[in-house]
């Protein structure tokens, strides 16, 4: 727990002053599966970007641009709404990504 | 100062006066016996345009906690009124309101809980909610109800403390009796409680917050420490309120009041409207008995006095603690624990005694003060106490 604010430094109430916070606070952890996806087979129809209830697809000048790992709690959504003659994206075990630390990085 | 006046009216229209003077931003109620005069005083007052309020009327107790959370998150003063069965719908959120530090005022109503149904006074509905996170204050009288709630405001919104509070008073005895109660004038109160100056208002959208964020083993213990502290600086808060309320008005308040109690061999220490009747007993035991009795009434629940309370009471013999309320399977009523605690470490201390009392509205007479007063000094005669926990008025 150190590094962390102490009670007489955080705001009364839990209360968290200023906008956009969520973006700071990583759910990436929460996640078993991970969204893997194969850009050989992924036509930029972005489906997936709506339909992900986490905005963690992310878009690069118009493409897809891989996941945002840092809120991905790896629901398979954008698999699942992957359309069936695609089928890009695959869902790998978090396990298989050990080796490279937890959610941190992007995707 | 403009001059205020004296009127006789009910606990409840003495609260229903304060409530329009200080003129909350919103009050969001829900009627219960006995408060509901409060409440139907109030709302009166804003359909005839005599307070600017929004009165929220709501479907609840839960709703009404509720809707007064959301306003004193979005920056509003805020009131509401409930007693028993509706402070217990409440309770969730009263957790919460204490939890986001919003400074919400309550009249609460003290009424017995069911079953039995009851609708009298006692204090089991307050008592239960002794670990919400409120601050708690009692008063004995409608007066003591009005002043209460006038002081209520500047100890919820002070920085430091941003906690609600609860102003209790006897259910009937007080909700409903005609007492003479000095009003101050409109503008005296209005004065007195000041402009609030809201923490982090929702409704600031060029400064956005976040009320309410899940806050798990990283932060949860670290918020609630903070709400010790409030607890903590409320001490200082009360005083001051107390300190300027005594200027305007003439009239003293402490964590507690004593009567007779510095040369006192035996003490009873109660919260309410029981005060009074044993004041009297006590002076009548003195004139008539010789016996060596005085009392100790206690304003304030949350923050408890502990340090005060045992320098105020370790020279009694003995002490008989009333509860209004019982802790069932607990060694005692909750007063009692406190009190008890509180003494604990002092240098010198009393034997103490717990009685039941009061229960579902029933009377303490001045002859059960007596009687009670005649065990206190035949424990101290014989050394012998029978009971450390007893019913003080309950048939066989």
């Amino acid at each position: 727990m150190s590094g962390k604010k102490g009670w007489k430094q955080l705001p009364l109430g839990g209360v968290i002053p200023g906008g956009g916070t969520s973006d700071a606070y990583v759910t990436g952890g929460w996640r078993t599966f991970r969204p893997v996806l194969d850009r050989k087979k992924c036509t930029n129809c972005l489906t997936c970007w709506v339909f992900c209830p986490d905005s963690s697809i992310l878009v690069v000048d118009g493409k897809h641009g891989g996941f945002d790992l840092k809120h991905c709690k790896g629901c398979g959504i954008c698999a699942a709404e992957c359309p069936k003659k695609i089928q890009a994206i695959s869902m790998v075990e978090e396990a298989e990504f050990k080796s490279e630390g937890v959610c941190h990085a992007e995707g | 100062m403009p001059k205020g006046k004296i009127a006789g009216i009910t606990g409840n229209e003495a609260m229903a006066e304060a409530m329009r003077q200080i003129a909350p931003d919103v009050v969001a109620a829900y009627p219960i016996t006995p408060s509901t005069q409060v409440v139907e005083n109030f709302s009166q007052f804003v359909a005839d345009g005599k307070v600017p309020t929004n009165f929220v009327n709501v479907e609840s107790e839960h709703s009404a906690m509720s809707a007064c959370i959301g306003a004193a998150a979005a920056g509003g003063r805020v009131m509401t009124a409930t007693s028993s069965a509706g402070l217990a719908l409440m309770w969730e959120m009263l957790y919460v309101a204490a939890g986001l530090r919003l400074p919400i005022v309550m009249a609460c109503v003290n009424r017995a809980l069911s079953a039995p149904l009851n609708i009298h006074g006692d204090h089991s509905d307050s008592m239960g909610a002794r670990d919400s996170g409120w601050i708690q204050l009692y008063g004995e009288n409608a007066q003591e109800a009005y002043d209460n709630a006038l002081m209520a405001v500047g100890i919820s919104e002070d920085p430091a403390v941003r906690l609600p509070v609860m102003c209790c008073y006897d259910g009937f005895t007080i909700s409903h009796a005609i007492e003479r109660v000095e009003l101050l004038a409109d503008e005296a109160a209005k004065k007195f409680v000041g402009d609030y100056k809201p923490l982090h208002p929702l409704l600031d959208v060029k400064k956005p917050v976040t009320y309410g964020a899940v806050d798990l083993q990283d932060y949860y213990t670290e918020h609630k420490r903070q709400q010790v502290e409030g607890m903590t600086a409320a001490k200082g808060a009360i005083r001051r309120e107390a300190e300027r309320f005594a200027k305007l008005s003439g009239r003293s308040y402490g964590s507690f009041a004593t009567h007779r109690l510095e040369d006192a061999e035996f003490g009873i220490l109660s919260l309410g409207s029981s005060a009074g009747t044993l004041r009297e007993v006590v002076d009548e035991l003195r004139e008539e008995e010789g016996i060596k009795v005085g009392t100790l009434k206690l304003r304030v629940f949350r923050p408890f006095p502990a340090e005060e309370l045992a320098a105020a009471l370790g020279h009694l013999k003995v002490l008989a603690v009333l509860d209004r309320a019982d802790s069932f399977g607990a060694f005692g009523g909750p007063v009692f624990h406190e009190v008890r605690s509180a003494l604990f470490d002092a240098a010198k201390r009393p034997r103490i005694v717990n009685f039941i009392y009061g229960l579902g509205g029933r009377d303490l007479t001045l002859e059960e003060g007596r009687q009670l007063v005649h065990r206190l000094k035949k424990a101290a005669d014989t050394g012998k106490i029978e009971s450390h926990y007893d019913y003080l008025q309950v048939r066989e």
